[in-house]
């Protein structure tokens, strides 16, 4: 009964919450509120294609990105800088997996995860960096990271990794040994069954190891951490956002070996923002991120489909995100004033 | 260097650090109170299409208005979950960015249309302080600006005013160190909390309107491109300090302004540089500033236990 409340209360109402609420901005419009709907809804789950060609492959970089932003969170770091972690790993990723035309796929497809996961981890090297020696919030410094990424991006297509014809400001397409193979008959490629291993391994590391236990001990309170158990909080932090920046790194690695195939600017539509309402929806759960990435996966996918069938801009779903992260967070608040009404005054938390 | 290259060079500085300086100072208030705004972003945004949509019927001091106007609406959402119920401030700003990115497309979409690259708005024309003017060089730079350039300079003095010589600054700046003890003194610490974001929301909406009506005329999606985040390295290389604002944000306008110097003098560097300067300037920034005392002490921490 407890968790069917707890399912009705923390994912059914910001769900429908949010969905109201893009619902009143386009009636506010004079768009058909229910025409967008339908879209919406035909585009994400209208048919076997639209499942697995539109939805599963848009929620593959929200599983993965939710995952690294769950992984911080759980320390107690925001990692606001997965767009930027994301991009870095698509470009190294590129670089790799252009120039692999004569290695086996079984050698070319780990090289560029691994270009992907090293450029995410070094993205976030100097916010980490800058927070454990001069106490600089990796909020800001991850963000400001976002738009330099976005620039070398910029940079890159039109320089060093210009497709050789020189027309479009694009790389040359991954080599295909690069190229993750695809579910036949969709565009469904590896890099989804990758996401559910990372969730799989997120769910042991979070529910069964000593590092994980430690990690959500700093999450709760580094002081009590150092206290009670000799935690070092500071490492383990920095740790916890250099595997989530690698995370978003092999993010990107995937998007550009089983998506586009090549880099361009405008890769991510925002992907890095979009999952930390994945990550919070699923409160933090691995599994959970699985369920909440496959439903912004379908949000994004459907949104695609109002733009071209109703005619209302893609953008309007970041609305629906907006909301449900805002709804969650007074949802906590409520809950945390329930529980401080409840028990005695004298154990309210003081820091 | 050539006077009418060096005289550009600092007018286009000056015109640049303007939105800066204006969305930075409104930061400085809240940040002053203990709350940190990452919505000032969609704060500059939603006044950014709020001039754009004001301007394009009611002329500029139309824009103005409704500018000022959706820089509160939008910070009103931030004010009621973060300042009034207490939730985490990151995360509700980077949600009311998030919200302000969608609403702001959608609503510009169905206001312009979508090929809307024709855009055209009235924006404020330079106004000639006479005299002032005639100096070499520094005269036509600073003085031969448009008229929310010298607003957003009267802030300066403004904000400085309403911090350390009123009651509610005293007040406020209690809030922003000591939350409990400003309580148990009598300061309404919510209020006060909540009224200097808002007011902080207004100049972000102002600065996303001076974007539109000083400098581009027109509107783009997404256009503020990170200047809200800048904004608020600003303030931490500014020491909380109106004076230290505003040169703070001069020097950010002065590495904006490096890429039209450089494009000028036809240097072969890649353009994307300059694009970054800013931001890896704001890094810096931070690195210099964020572990000093300065740090109003109760930052980004809710009033623990109380309800005042």
């Amino acid at each position: 009964m407890n968790r069917l409340r707890q399912f009705g209360v923390g994912f059914l109402l910001p769900l429908a919450l949010g969905l109201a609420a893009l619902s009143l901005l386009l009636w506010g419009l004079d768009y058909d509120p229910s025409a967008g709907l339908r879209a919406l809804w035909s585009g994400a789950f209208g048919s076997w294609y639209a499942l697995t060609s539109a939805t599963l492959v848009r929620a593959t970089p929200l599983i993965i990105l939710g995952l690294g932003f769950a992984l911080a969170f759980r320390g107690g770091a925001l990692n606001i800088g997965m767009e930027g972690q994301f991009l870095a790993g698509a470009i190294a990723a590129t670089w790799v997996g252009v120039r692999v035309g004569a290695w086996h796929p079984l050698l070319a497809v780990p090289a560029v995860w691994a270009a992907g996961i090293l450029a995410g981890a070094l993205w976030v090297l100097v916010p980490v960096l800058l927070k454990l020696r001069l106490g600089v919030l990796e909020v800001i410094t991850t963000l400001l990271l976002n738009f330099v990424a976005e620039a070398v991006v910029s940079y890159m297509v039109q320089g060093p990794l210009q497709e050789v014809s020189r027309v479009y400001p694009q790389s040359d397409p991954l080599a295909l040994a690069a190229q993750l193979p695809l579910l036949g008959g969709t565009r469904l490629h590896l890099g989804f069954a990758v996401g559910l291993v990372l969730a799989g391994v997120g769910a042991l590391i979070f529910a069964r190891s000593v590092w994980g236990f430690k990690l959500k001990a700093v999450g709760a309170g580094p002081r009590a951490a150092w206290m009670s158990g000799r935690i070092p909080s500071a490492r383990l932090l920095a740790g916890a956002l250099l595997i989530s920046g690698a995370i978003a790194g092999l993010g990107g690695a995937i998007e550009v070996g089983g998506v586009t195939h090549a880099l361009f600017q405008n890769l991510s539509p925002g992907y890095g923002f979009t999952a930390i309402a994945v990550a919070l929806l699923a409160r933090g759960d691995p599994i959970g991120i699985v369920g909440t990435g496959l439903l912004f996966g379908a949000l994004e996918a459907g949104a695609s489909a109002m733009q071209r069938d109703a005619g209302i801009p893609s953008v309007a779903v970041s609305i629906v995100q907006a909301t449900v992260i805002i709804v969650i967070l007074l949802g906590d608040v409520a809950a945390r004033r329930r529980r401080t009404l409840t028990v005695a005054p004298e154990v309210i938390e003081v820091e | 260097m050539d006077p009418i290259l060096a005289q550009g060079f600092l007018e286009a500085s000056v015109r640049v650090a303007t939105p800066l300086l204006l969305a930075a100072l409104g930061e400085m208030l809240a940040e002053r109170g203990g709350i940190i705004n990452l919505g000032i972003e969609g704060a500059m945004l939603a006044g950014a299409l709020g001039a754009a949509l004001g301007a394009s019927s009611a002329g500029v001091w139309g824009g103005v208005g409704v500018a000022l106007l959706a820089g509160v609406l939008l910070t009103l959402v931030f004010v009621i979950v973060s300042v009034r119920f207490q939730a985490d401030q990151i995360i509700t700003g980077t949600a009311i960015t998030m919200a302000a990115v969608g609403l702001t497309g959608v609503v510009y979409r169905h206001a312009f249309g979508v090929g809307g690259a024709g855009l055209t708005l009235p924006t404020f024309k330079p106004l000639v302080v006479p005299v002032l003017n005639r100096i070499p060089v520094v005269g036509p730079a600073l003085f031969g600006q448009s008229v929310l350039v010298y607003l957003s300079w009267a802030a300066v003095p403004l904000c400085w005013l309403l911090l350390f010589k009123t009651r509610w600054g005293l007040a406020l700046r209690a809030a922003g160190e000591d939350p409990e003890a400003a309580a148990a003194s009598g300061v309404r610490v919510i209020g006060i909390r909540a009224a200097a974001v808002l007011l902080g929301g207004a100049l972000a909406g102002l600065a996303g309107g001076t974007l539109v009506l000083a400098q581009v005329g027109t509107f783009a999606e997404e256009m503020t491109a990170g200047r809200g985040f800048i904004a608020i390295a600003i303030v931490v290389l500014g020491r909380w300090h109106p004076v230290g604002v505003l040169g703070a944000a001069l020097l950010f306008g002065a590495a904006t302004a490096l890429q039209f110097l450089f494009q000028a003098m036809g240097l072969g560097v890649p353009y994307q540089l300059f694009l970054v300067l800013p931001y890896l300037l704001a890094l810096v920034a931070l690195s210099g500033g964020m572990g000093q005392a300065r740090i109003p002490t109760a930052l980004g921490r809710p009033l623990v236990g109380g309800q005042s």
